[in-house]
């Protein structure tokens, strides 16, 4: 560090923008890197299952021919890694195979599903960030220094106990009581703007307690640090203090955490979807894997997968552009990972 | 169990999963029957008096089939956890005792697939595994398995670093063994304690598969299996899902109240005590302060509650361009002394002083508003740790500038190029170029010198800089003083320099204030540091080498230790280490002048 300091009367040093585009391209490699490993683990999926998969697909007592049919369909009858070239050219080509039962390109049931769950998780991610991160730097600047501990128990207690609530139990509690047994809001499926309510709330509650909880912790962190310190000796107002020099620094973490959430959001829409028939992916995927649809299943998995592995990085991304500390130390940090 | 849960969120998590084990150990055997008694005659009803929850399709009691359950669904619970935690622990210590590379590849298996959410994990191994409870096992036991070897693999790097795994690696101990005898053992209860969180997660993802119908089949039932039976019926009977629907949430907040409260008993130890205190009331002192005097302090006491007060009664004065040292050991009181004036005590600390006047008003007397606006124009101060002082999110440039817009009433583009001047004041070299960069582009003596310019961003009356170079090195710290010592030249302000270094302080003050124990006892000019007179300012101006010091003998240093701030006696507080102590010294000496400009509190020294 000694050498750093000492390029104090010099010209001020230029790094951060190069190393920020070796980031981006260190961070491609990775998610394309995962995205391979994903690939292989979905083609392998179907040959890691014990037995015949045909077999428990079609049931034991089908006919051999029909299973023999089948497995040549699926292409199963081939040496493996012939089966692996084909299945990567037709993944490239978009072809992702098509349904046992229904005989639909699972392209298609993607193509139908993916923006109804996308919505579902976009909507419920931005709803939990709206009443989190506000409330957690509320909570925080009532409670800081041990001040008011009613206050802090009282927030720590109900969060805590939010986000041990799986949200498939929120949708339920919501579809009986604000559905069934008020009439407020559709029950199922998707047939204009009121259906979103109970879907993205249920979603939403959990994630929301979490963020807020962490929002609380990290703003307490940074008022007690130097800077806001300083910032309190300049004489700050106080909605300077705290939406300018505080929320900035709180936001990274907070982020990191809503975009961790994010991904946890998107298998989450599963279980709340097959509460509320929403015509998403989630409905499709349960579906495939009871039926023991593997084609659907296979892609589904693969779908899901790089939707996470897609969010993840976008995330990284966004911390990197709005912490420019984060980018720095990924940088040099990372080089040895 | 060394670490029962105190508090009652705590006690409370425990209680539920206490209930739970006992419904899991008894409930099968007192209520399977009637859970298993099919009743076509009450098929689907509601709440009665002989079916307090109600009935299912096939009219068994739904009160008894839920607390049945309670064993299967406790019991794949923990199965699903052991599979998860010893997977996990396995993986996580494999790169200790693998060759190094093999190693690497298990630590990046583990970081891809802690980055995928667990239930997608538990779909992709129950579909392989099967559509049953040992599918449903297997699948969340994998999905556990991610975040515990990241866990183990963290607590085990940590750990291997210590000495002692050093040592016995250098005695030649086999890489397994030290692993098993040095590092588990270490790590064992942190991965305990957080085992009652994973069997919570594992409980609520086993029920959200057997919901999906991707668990438990029947004829079993595990709470997730029986919301999936009531689940098809919720528009006939939803008043079903209620009962299995409220066990899996008690469960969930059982295993995550008592989860937490382990996690955070491994944390930490002790809750602060202490009670409120009033602060202690101080007596004015009247005398009318020199025109010229910028800060003027009477009888300053901070105190907090419990009887710590690390102040007592500091009577300080600061005149225009000049600089006054305030000199101590850590915890003599001067960096509060510091925070008191700039009125940033934290909480929950209390402030009591007869008069601190800046600029020559008091500022007792203003309201909130017209104090921050004062303070806020003409008071600067300069912090130890110029790392964490600038906001590292925003740029240089426009930390200084708010300073100017805000209370000097400046525009934005006056702003900008009045930090820009001011940076170029500091001589900091490419001052534009500078003021748009973020504090970490900027090296520690740079940033010292930029928060000393954001001081003097509005004319500054006074300058309060709290240990300013000590984080910094030698070299660099005499660019900073040489900036703060023009700074004050310049603008005619005052400033107060706290350090604990006397050398430092003797070099760019003009005056000098020693504190100890939370009193001043001794002011004197800078000059006349060598004709100091308390035996503590004596002693410290003696134990600071210089060209005369014979080498060949130690320093000389000053025995015993200063007093807490909250054990701080009636007598002189420096008696116990002083070598001219009587008799006298039981009783506190006041700070007397006694050559103009110099005063001691001292009964023995004249």
């Amino acid at each position: 560090m000694t050498a750093l300091s000492d390029t104090d009367r010099g010209a001020p040093p230029r790094r951060s923008r190069r190393l920020t585009g070796r980031l981006l391209a260190r961070r491609l490699l990775r998610l394309a890197g995962s995205l391979a490993v994903l690939v292989v683990a979905s083609f392998a999926m179907i040959h890691l299952i014990p037995g015949d998969p045909l077999r428990r697909m079609l049931g034991s007592t089908a006919p051999k021919e029909l299973v023999d049919q089948r497995r040549a369909e699926l292409g199963l009858d081939q040496p493996l890694p012939a089966q692996f070239a084909d299945h990567v050219r037709q993944l490239l080509s978009g072809d992702l195979g098509t349904s046992f039962f229904s005989s639909q390109p699972v392209a298609d049931i993607i193509g139908q599903g993916l923006p109804h769950t996308l919505a579902l998780a976009a909507l419920a991610t931005l709803t939990a960030l709206a009443v989190a991160v506000p409330l957690g730097l509320w909570a925080a600047v009532r409670t800081r220094d041990g001040r008011r501990r009613g206050t802090e128990t009282a927030f720590t207690t109900l969060t805590g106990a939010a986000v041990a609530v799986p949200e498939y139990l929120y949708g339920l509690a919501l579809l009986l009581v604000l559905s069934l047994g008020l009439g407020l809001f559709p029950p199922a499926g998707l047939t204009g703007p009121a259906s979103y309510v109970l879907p993205v709330t249920a979603l939403a509650i959990a994630p929301a307690a979490m963020i807020a909880r962490l929002a609380r912790v990290e703003t307490l962190r940074e008022l007690d640090s130097d800077y806001m310190r300083l910032a309190r000796a300049k004489r700050l107002p106080a909605w300077r203090l705290y939406a300018v020099h505080l929320l900035p620094n709180t936001l990274t973490a907070t982020l990191t955490m809503g975009g961790l959430l994010l991904s946890g959001l998107i298998t989450g829409s599963v279980l709340v979807e097959n509460v509320f028939a929403w015509p998403g992916l989630g409905l499709r995927t349960v579906e495939a894997i009871t039926q023991k649809d593997y084609p659907v299943a296979q892609a589904m998995i693969l779908v899901y997968g790089a939707l996470v592995l897609v969010v993840n990085f976008l995330v990284d991304l966004l911390i990197d552009v709005l912490d420019p500390r984060s980018a720095l130390s990924a940088s040099t940090t990372s080089g040895e990972g | 169990m060394r670490r029962l849960p105190r508090n009652p969120a705590g006690l409370l998590g425990a209680g539920i999963v206490a209930l739970l084990v006992l419904l899991a150990l008894f409930g099968p055997p007192l209520w399977a029957d009637a859970a298993a008694r099919i009743n076509p005659r009450e098929i689907s009803q509601g709440s009665s008096a002989a079916h307090l929850l109600g009935t299912d399709a096939l009219g068994r009691d739904l009160l008894a089939r839920t607390l049945t359950a309670t064993r299967l669904t406790l019991g794949l619970a923990l199965l699903a956890t052991l599979i998860g935690t010893a997977t996990g622990i396995l993986l996580g210590t494999l790169p200790q005792v693998l060759p190094r590379r093999a190693g690497r590849a298990v630590i990046a298996a583990v970081d891809l697939l802690v980055a995928f959410p667990a239930l997608l994990l538990a779909m992709f191994t129950a579909v392989v595994a099967g559509l049953d409870a040992q599918g449903a096992v297997l699948g969340i036991g994998a999905a556990l398995a991610p975040a515990f070897a990241r866990l183990t693999h963290t607590m085990t790097a940590s750990v291997a670093g210590a000495d002692y795994i050093a040592a016995a690696r250098m005695l030649g101990v086999p890489r397994h063994r030290v692993l098993t005898r040095h590092v588990l053992p270490n790590i064992a209860e942190p991965l305990i304690l957080n085992t009652a969180q994973a069997m919570g997660g594992a409980l609520l993802g086993l029920s959200a598969m057997s919901f999906l119908g991707m668990g438990v089949q029947a004829p079993a039932y595990d709470w997730g299996r029986l919301l999936n039976e009531a689940f098809g019926h919720v528009y006939v009977t939803p008043s079903a899902v209620v009962a299995p629907a409220l066990a899996v949430t008690l469960a969930g907040l059982g295993f995550m109240l008592l989860g937490d409260s382990f996690a955070r008993a491994a944390a930490h130890t002790r809750a602060p005590a202490g009670g409120p205190a009033a602060a202690p009331a101080a007596v004015p002192a009247p005398d009318e302060p020199a025109p010229d005097t910028v800060l003027e302090v009477r009888d300053l006491t901070v105190a907090f509650p419990g009887g710590t007060t690390p102040v007592r009664q500091v009577s300080l004065t600061v005149r225009a361009g000049e600089i006054l040292g305030l000199v101590g050991e850590s915890g003599s009181g001067k960096s509060m002394t510091a925070a008191a004036i700039g009125q940033l005590v934290p909480h929950p600390g209390r402030t009591g002083s007869a008069r601190i006047r800046l600029g020559g008003v008091d500022l007792d007397g203003l309201t909130a508003s017209e104090r921050r606006r004062l303070l806020g124009s003409s008071l600067a101060m300069v912090f130890q740790d110029p790392t964490s002082a600038l906001n590292p999110a925003l740029r240089v440039g426009g930390q200084l500038a708010e300073v100017a817009t805000l209370h000097g009433g400046a525009t934005r583009t006056e702003a900008r190029d009045r930090a820009v001047e001011r940076l170029d004041r500091v001589r900091i070299r490419h001052p534009a170029d500078t003021a748009r960069r973020h504090p970490h582009e900027l090296s520690g003596g740079m940033r010292q010198r930029a928060v000393i310019a954001m001081g003097l961003m509005n004319t500054p009356r006074l300058i309060i800089a709290d240990e300013p170079t000590t984080a910094l090195d030698v070299t660099v710290q005499r660019e900073v003083l040489r900036v703060l010592r023009e700074a004050v030249d310049e603008t005619r302000a005052g400033a107060l320099f706290i350090s604990h270094d006397i050398a430092v302080v003797g070099e760019v003050c003009d005056r000098i204030a020693v504190m100890y124990a939370g009193r001043v006892v001794e002011e004197l000019p800078a000059g006349a540091l060598h004709q100091a007179r308390h035996p503590y300012t004596r002693a410290l101006v003696g134990s600071l080498p210089d060209m005369d010091t014979d080498r060949s003998r130690p320093l000389t240093t000053i025995p015993g230790r200063q007093p807490a701030p909250g054990d701080v006696g009636e007598g002189c507080a420096f008696a116990d280490r002083c070598a001219l102590a009587t008799a006298r010294c039981a009783t506190r000496p006041e700070l007397r002048t006694r050559t103009g400009t110099h005063s001691v509190a001292c009964w023995e020294v004249k």
